[in-house]
C-alpha cells in the first residue's frame, strides 16, 4: 500500500515459518476532519498467523467493519502499517450480497470469470464448489428462492472461487436462526481445515467467537483498539453449548461489559 | 483444484450434509403455481366487465339523445366503420405508416437517451451541467417543440421524428441514471471484493442492477414517444401520405364522427397493447426473476 509497507514486507518474509498472514501495527483510521473527525480505529495492533482462525469480538462502534475494509484493501488506513501475505483477502458480509439477477451457479461463476478463468474450467469448478457447500441441487435457483443460510453458503462458495488464502467474515451468521448457525459453524470449520485457509472472523457473539476461534481478540469501542487476547485451548470437538466454551465466553463477556460500561454517561 | 473433499469421502457418513439438506428442504417455501389458463381468466374478466360497462354507458348517452347521432354515433356504428376501413385496407395503410414512424422514432430515442444516460452516469461534471436539464426537458410538453421543428425541417417526417426523439429520450436517459444512482451499496462492495473494475464493474454489477429502473424509463419513454407522434401527425400533414393522425384530421374536416372515434380507438388500443404486451411483460419477468413480485 505504501513504500513503508513494502519494506516491512521484505523484512518479514525472511522468517517464513512464523510469517503472519495479516499484520497490523498501530493502524489508525479517522473519518472526517477537524472538530467532526471520528476516530474509528486508534493504534490497533493485530497479528493473524497463516492457517489460523482468529475471532474479533467487540461492541458496536469498535470499528470492526472499518478494520475488515482495510484488511480487504477496500479502504486505506489514516496511518499505521498493514501487511498482507498470501494475496488479496476476500470478504463475506452479514447479508450474502449475492447478485439477485444471477442464479446460484452464475453467482459463483462470476468470481471465476472476473479472475479470467476459461469457461470450460469454470463450469467444473462451480460444480465442485457447490458440492462442497452442499448446494448442488440448487445451482439454477436465484438468491430470493434460497433461505438466509443457503445464501451465506453460496457467498462462501463464491469467496472460495476467488482462491483467496485469507477469508474475512463480517458477522456472517448474525441474521441466521440458531440451528442453521450451528450447522454453518461446522461447515466453516471443516472448510477452513480442509482448505488450510486463514480466517479473520468478526462477531458480536462471544460464544460464537469461542466456538470457532483458536484465538479471540477483544476490541474496545470508540475508538477501536485490541484490548485483550484469549487463546482458546479446548480439545476435542467443540460445540457452542460445551461447558468449556461457556466458561471462556463468560470471562470474555465480563471484559466486554467493562468496555461497554466505560461509555455510560452518568 | 484444491484438497477439499466432502466428508463422506473421508469414510465417515456425511452427517453435516444430510442435516443441511434436511434444513434446506424445510426452509424452501413450496411454491404452488396457479394453472396458466386460470391466471389468464382471473386477469381478463375484470377488464372485460369494465369494457362492457364503458360501452354500455356510451350507448346510454347516445340513446339519451344528448347529441344528434351524426355527431355522437353509437358503439355499433363506430365498430362497423372500423371494420369497413379495415376491410378496405385504409386502416392497415395508416397504421403501418404510423407504426413505422413510432419504431424509427423510438429506436432513435433509445439510442440518444442511452448515450446521454451513460455519459451523465460516468461524468460528474456532465451530471452537474445537464442532470437537471434532462428532468426539465421531461416536463416540457412535446407539442411546444413543433413550431421549431417545422421551421427547421418543414412539413416532413424528419420534423415528426425530431419531436418524438426529444419527447422520449429524456425519460429513457433519466431511467438509466436513476437506476445507476440506486444500485445498492452492498452490491457495489461485493463487486469490489470480487475484483470487478472499470468496464467489468459496469457490465457485471452496475448495469444489471440498474436494469429494472432502466426498463421503467423505457416504458415511460414509449408513452411520451407515442403522444409526441400523435401530436406530430395531427400538426404535420405530409401531402399524399396517410397515417393514423392524418386520418383523424381528415375525419374531423369531413365531420365524419364514426371514422374519427374509430381512429381514436385505434390510437388507444395500440398504446395499451405496446405498454402491456411489451413493457409490462418485460418488467414483470425482470422483477419476478429477482424476487421482487409474487410469482404465484
Amino acid at each position: 500500500m505504501s513504500a513503508v509497507i513494502a519494506d516491512r514486507d521484505r523484512a518479514v518474509s525472511s522468517a517464513p515459518t512464523t510469517a503472519p498472514a495479516i499484520r497490523l501495527e498501530g493502524v489508525t483510521k479517522v473519518f472526517g476532519r477537524g472538530a467532526d473527525a471520528v476516530v474509528a480505529l486508534d493504534g490497533l495492533d493485530l497479528t493473524v498467523d497463516v492457517g489460523s482462525f482468529v475471532c474479533l469480538v467487540g461492541a458496536s462502534g469498535c470499528g470492526k467493519s472499518t478494520l475488515l475494509n482495510i484488511v480487504a484493501g477496500l479502504d486505506a488506513p489514516t496511518s499505521g502499517l498493514v501487511e498482507i501475505d498470501g494475496g488479496r483477502p476476500t470478504l463475506i458480509f452479514q447479508e450474502a450480497a449475492l447478485f439477485p439477477w444471477l442464479t446460484t451457479a452464475e453467482n459463483v461463476e462470476l468470481a471465476l470469470r472476473l479472475r479470467g478463468v476459461p469457461s470450460r474450467q469454470r463450469r467444473e469448478t462451480v460444480a465442485d464448489l457447490l458440492d462442497l457447500v452442499h448446494l448442488s441441487g440448487f445451482a439454477g435457483k436465484r438468491p430470493h428462492e434460497l433461505s438466509g443460510g443457503m445464501r451465506q453458503r453460496v457467498a462462501l462458495a463464491r469467496a472460495l472461487a476467488q482462491e483467496a488464502r485469507i477469508l474475512l467474515l463480517d458477522e456472517p451468521f448474525g441474521a441466521l436462526d440458531a440451528i442453521t448457525r450451528d450447522l454453518l459453524h461446522e461447515e466453516l470449520e471443516r472448510i477452513w481445515r480442509d482448505a488450510g485457509l486463514t480466517i479473520l472472523f468478526v462477531t458480536h457473539n462471544v460464544r460464537e467467537a469461542v466456538r470457532l476461534g483458536q484465538r479471540v481478540v477483544l476490541l474496545s469501542s470508540r475508538p477501536g483498539r485490541a484490548v485483550a487476547e484469549f487463546p482458546v485451548v479446548i480439545g476435542g470437538e467443540r460445540r457452542i453449548e460445551s461447558p468449556e466454551v461457556s466458561a471462556l465466553a463468560i470471562t470474555i463477556g465480563q471484559q466486554l461489559s467493562e468496555q461497554v460500561r466505560r461509555h455510560a454517561t452518568t | 483444484m484444491r484438497p477439499l473433499r466432502p466428508l463422506a469421502e473421508a469414510g465417515t457418513v456425511d452427517q453435516l450434509g444430510t442435516q443441511l439438506a434436511g434444513l434446506d428442504t424445510l426452509e424452501i417455501p413450496s411454491l404452488r403455481r396457479t394453472p396458466r389458463v386460470r391466471r389468464i381468466v382471473d386477469a381478463a374478466w375484470p377488464k372485460l366487465v369494465a369494457l362492457a360497462i364503458a360501452l354500455g354507458a356510451w350507448e346510454l348517452v347516445v340513446l339519451s339523445g344528448w347529441k344528434p347521432p351524426w355527431l355522437l354515433p353509437s358503439p355499433s356504428t363506430v365498430f362497423g366503420e372500423l371494420w369497413r376501413e379495415f376491410a378496405a385496407g385504409d386502416l392497415v395503410a395508416a397504421v403501418s405508416v404510423t407504426l413505422r414512424r413510432a419504431a424509427i422514432g423510438y429506436a432513435l430515442a433509445v439510442l440518444v437517451g442511452g448515450i446521454i444516460g451513460v455519459l451523465v452516469v460516468r461524468s460528474k461534471t456532465l451530471r452537474a451541467a445537464v442532470g437537471s436539464l434532462i428532468t426539465g426537458l421531461q416536463t416540457m410538453p412535446s407539442i411546444a417543440w413543433f413550431p421549431l421543428a417545422i421551421l427547421l425541417f418543414q412539413l416532413s417526417e424528419t420534423a415528426i421524428l425530431f419531436v418524438v426523439v426529444l419527447g422520449a429520450a429524456p425519460s429513457i436517459a433519466n431511467g438509466l441514471i436513476s437506476g445507476v444512482d440506486h444500485v445498492p451499496p452492498l452490491l457495489l462492495r461485493a463487486g469490489r471484493v470480487l475484483g470487478a473494475q472499470g468496464l467489468a464493474k459496469y457490465r457485471h454489477v452496475i448495469l444489471p442492477a440498474a436494469l429494472p429502473a432502466s426498463v421503467a424509463g423505457l416504458k415511460q419513454g414509449w408513452a411520451f414517444a407515442w403522444r409526441s407522434l400523435m401530436a406530430g401527425e395531427l400538426l404535420v400533414l405530409i401531402p399524399g401520405q396517410t397515417s393514423v393522425g392524418a386520418q383523424l384530421q381528415f375525419s374531423r374536416e369531413f365531420s365524419d364522427a364514426p371514422g374519427l372515434i374509430a381512429m381514436m380507438i385505434v390510437i388507444l388500443v395500440i398504446g395499451i397493447v405496446v405498454d402491456v404486451v411489451v413493457f409490462s411483460t418485460v418488467e414483470r419477468s425482470i422483477r419476478a426473476r429477482r424476487g421482487l413480485v409474487d410469482v404465484a
